[in-house]
């Protein structure tokens, strides 16, 4: 079953498509690697879909159901959750704070004082950073605030997470770690679009992979035919031969 | 046809005057823009540069010739603000969202700074400091020299920054440092420095401004308050970043005042501004010119 | 007993007894010396401006300059319901005037960068005066307000009674959902709205509840005034106030802006009639040094020095203690 499907997504900047006439779907169930070079539109995509920025044109369906338009909080709460490449935790708060304010308000019906707090001390747990909990978020290191953003994250129960570069700058342990994290998570049940540049975490635990390129989708397959896609290596090994195109 | 001959000679009068409020703006403008700070004291340094030119008229010194002082001194000022009070605000606000706020508080610090030194130094009496107030006739009215002269100098320093800022390496250090901090720092670009030029030059503009109101109407130390405040509505009337844009916003913002005052009812100034501000925010939230 | 160890167990029953003395002296000050009641208003007045500002500024990182557009507006209410209502009804409608002034302007504005809405809640400041300014010379041909005088004593039991009920519907916001999400979009609003909260609603709805407490104050304060204007009543030195009394005070905590509001009140009272200009000089070296170097402000002292003073007491009682060893 598709759980979100988008059809002629285009996003300008000016005169830029970041974005341009992408369609693509996502199975449930399934990590879907989006990868592609620096600029290429990743990250914007995932601002379109969790509605940071509108799209220009085309439109999108969450379980069957239009998400084009509606606000972030409400992509939220219809079980849409996301991290961000530059990590957006809240500053002024512990750690345990910060997911606390995901379980609080993530999801579209009311939750007790109590209930928030267990499922935040859950997702803490889950995430494996039960021992910071009352640590100020500012006191953790890059790698372990987005780790806290994935815990906050799990805690507005989503069935759609996205990750964006869960695992840049982190040691080969770590990104084992990460890969073991996001393979639970996807275990719980709740689907995940990831993008990364670290190719062993994507070809590693990916279900399928989709590439984007100057904002267009150029390949989209399991990893055994993204690595022996012609056109992806190219870009991947011969970026400035390419850059004409 | 007296009618209109009135109402043409208030235009005028309007453009005139709104170059000077154009000249205010860009330096206010660079001071969001660029270094993110809210400055509510820009209105004080207006004051400064009108007392100083006053000062420094009682001792021989022609007020055309004041800017050549008090703009370097408030430069200077502005520049050691930023280098050291709002750079020691950023160095410490626990997330980078609450630098703004933090900044507009220490601003709010200095404006009360400034405006009572200067109490204690100048009084708050009006300083009879009118200069070139010679009638030059007009469609029917007396332009006074001052305004032409007034409006001469604000556009060509204007003009002036913008080409500054276009065209010179310092201005383009400045444009990178506007839109992107980090990305400039790597390349090469030491943005305490160029933080700490734009301030002192949003100082250097509105003491110049300080002058040219000074030769039309008495100062005192009370008057910042009011720039400031039109200074405010000008720079978002044109969009944050635009020197264009500040100078049309601060003419249009002349016309109107004049207009209001000359049609209507001058309590009615700044309701009107603040009206046209509020509908220009709902339909384009970045000014008439801005950018970002 | 070690003092150290009383402060930090019962710190909340001491807070509750010093509160209790605080009020029991306000309840019977007029006994001691009713010329000085004014001061008391000044300080409940700043105290409640104050707080209710740093409730949705301190919290949201949205700088508002609109205290004095609400706060006159209560004055403006009484002043005009004066002969109509009685002051209890008069102090909710300015409250909830303020409020509906509070949603239009918070729907207007809090939808822009920061930068915006502070600009915006300014002109409110000089709009508003102006604007009434001009109806009242065209329309009612009124120049300036007379109120019918109330006893201070009343006014000061009033305002003491707005005061409590501003601090126990600020504290029951700052542990509520409300407050939480108003705390998130401090600390970053993009992530805010991304786990589900509508930081629009948060931030108008927040924005207006402040304005009530403020507007109410305004309309209690009028009867003591006999006389005002629009000029007087919408001064943007009640925008800037609240501002320095809870920066001074820190206006991350509940107590700060109440210790800040209290003592600028105070001290404005008491020093600035025959020291005006040096005051305010002090007081704007003062914020900017508190920007700097204390961003919890004064309140924040107290567990610096509370750490401080506990270590020298442990460290002194161990010497006593070494000491007795020694002798026996
Ligand atoms: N808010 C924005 N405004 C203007 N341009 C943007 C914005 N966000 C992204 N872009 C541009 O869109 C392109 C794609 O960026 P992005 O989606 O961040 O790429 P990726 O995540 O794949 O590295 C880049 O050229 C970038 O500069
Ligand atoms: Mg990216």
């Amino acid at each position: 079953m598709r759980i979100l499907e988008g059809q002629g997504v285009t996003k300008y900047f000016g005169g830029l498509a970041a974005i341009s006439n992408v369609d693509f779907h996502v199975d449930q169930g399934e990590i879907l690697g989006l990868i592609g070079p620096n600029g290429a539109g990743k990250t914007t995509l995932f601002n379109l879909i969790s509605a940071a920025l509108p799209a220009s044109s085309g439109g999108m369906r969450f379980k069957g159901q239009k998400i084009s338009g509606l606000k972030p909080h409400r992509i939220c709460q219809m079980g849409i959750a996301r991290t961000f490449q530059e990590t957006k935790v809240f500053g002024n708060m512990p750690v345990i704070q910060n997911v606390l304010v995901g379980a609080f308000f993530g999801k579209p019906t009311h939750i007790s004082g109590a209930a928030a707090a267990n499922e935040a001390t859950q997702a803490l747990e889950f995430v494996g950073l039960s021992a910071t909990s009352a640590a100020p978020i500012k006191d953790l290191t890059l790698a372990q605030q987005k780790r806290v953003e994935v815990a906050r994250a799990l805690a507005t129960k989503p069935e759609l997470l996205l990750l964006d570069e869960l695992m840049a700058g982190l040691t080969p342990t770590e990104v084992g770690e990460a890969m073991e994290l996001v393979t639970r998570i996807r275990d719980k049940g709740i689907t995940i679009i990831m993008v990364e540049h670290v190719m062993k975490a994507i070809m590693g635990i990916s279900t399928r992979v989709m590439v984007l390129h100057h904002g267009e989708k150029i390949a989209e397959g399991t990893c055994n035919e993204i690595s022996c896609n012609k056109t992806v290596i190219d870009i991947y090994l011969g970026e400035e031969t390419h850059a004409a195109s | 046809m007296a009618e209109a001959e009135r109402l043409l000679g208030l235009i005028t009068i309007g453009i005139l005057a709104g170059g000077v409020y154009g000249l205010l703006a860009v330096g206010l403008s660079l001071q969001i823009g660029v270094c993110r700070v809210l400055n509510i004291t820009h209105g004080e340094f207006l004051m400064l540069g009108g007392i100083l030119t006053f000062t420094f008229s009682q001792l021989g010194i022609n007020p055309l010739l004041a800017p050549v002082i008090v703009g370097p001194i408030l430069f200077g000022l502005g520049f050691l603000l930023q280098a050291t009070l709002f750079r020691g605000v950023k160095a410490r606000v626990p997330s980078p969202s609450a630098f703004e706020g933090n900044a507009l508080l220490a601003a709010f610090g200095v404006m009360y700074v400034i405006q009572y030194l200067a109490r204690i130094r100048f009084g708050t009496q009006s300083l009879p400091s009118q200069y070139l107030t010679q009638p030059v006739p007009y469609v029917g009215i007396n332009l006074a020299v001052n305004l032409i002269v007034g409006f001469a100098i604000a556009a060509a320093l204007g003009i002036a920054v913008y080409l500054f800022l276009t065209r010179s390496r310092v201005g383009k250090a400045i444009r990178a440092t506007a839109e992107d901090p980090p990305t400039a720092e790597l390349m090469g670009v030491n943005t305490n420095t160029i933080l700490a030029v734009c301030f002192g030059l949003g100082g250097l503009l509105a003491a110049v401004a300080g002058t040219l109101v000074s030769m039309r109407t008495p100062v005192s130390t009370a008057m910042g308050f009011n720039n400031t405040v039109i200074a405010l509505i000008v720079v978002t009337l044109g969009g944050l970043g635009s020197v264009p844009g500040s100078f049309i916003a601060g003419i249009i913002i002349g016309i109107v005042s004049m207009l209001v005052a000359g049609l209507w009812e001058s309590v009615l100034i700044v309701p009107v501004y603040y009206a046209m501000l509020m509908v220009l925010l709902l339909v384009r939230p970045t000014g008439i010119l801005g950018k970002k | 007993m070690n003092i150290t160890r009383l402060f930090t167990t019962h710190r909340k029953l001491l807070l509750m007894g010093f509160l209790i003395l605080l009020i029991a002296f306000v309840l019977t000050f007029p006994l001691y010396g009713g010329a000085r009641t004014r001061v008391l208003i000044t300080m409940l007045v700043y105290a409640i401006l104050a707080m209710s500002w740093a409730m949705f500024s301190g919290t949201t990182g949205y700088m508002s300059l609109a205290p004095a557009a609400f706060f006159g507006t209560g004055i403006y209410t009484t002043y005009l319901l004066q002969n109509h209502l009685p002051l209890p009804i008069i102090i909710v409608a300015a409250g909830l005037i303020s409020f509906v002034l509070a949603v239009l302007l918070g729907l207007v504005t809090l939808r822009l960068k920061g930068i915006y809405f502070t600009i915006f809640t300014f002109g409110l400041v000089v709009f508003i005066p102006n604007v009434v300014t001009y109806v009242e010379g065209e329309v009612t041909q009124h120049h300036g307000w007379y109120f019918n005088v109330l006893d201070r004593t009343i006014i000061l039991y009033t305002m003491l009674g707005l005061a409590v009920v501003t601090v126990l519907a600020i504290y029951l916001i700052r542990r509520s959902r409300l407050g939480l999400a108003m705390q998130s979009i401090g600390g970053n609003e993009e992530a805010a709205e991304h786990m589900g909260i509508d930081t629009t609603r948060t931030k108008v709805l927040t924005f207006a509840i402040s304005a009530i407490f403020m507007g109410a104050a305004g309309a209690v304060l009028a009867p003591s005034l006999s006389y005002s204007n629009p000029t007087i009543a919408y001064s943007a030195f009640y925008s800037f106030v609240p501002i320095v009394a809870a920066v001074f005070g820190g206006m991350g905590s509940l107590q700060g802006p109440i210790v800040g509001g209290l003592l600028f009140g105070f001290l404005e009272k008491t020093l600035k009639v025959e020291w005006n200009t040096y005051f305010m000089l002090g007081f704007g070296i003062i914020i900017v040094l508190v920007i700097l170097f204390l961003p919890t402000g004064m309140v924040g002292l107290v567990p610096i020095l509370r750490d401080k003073l506990g270590g020298a007491i442990s460290k002194w009682r161990k010497g006593r203690e070494g000491e007795q060893h020694a002798n026996t």
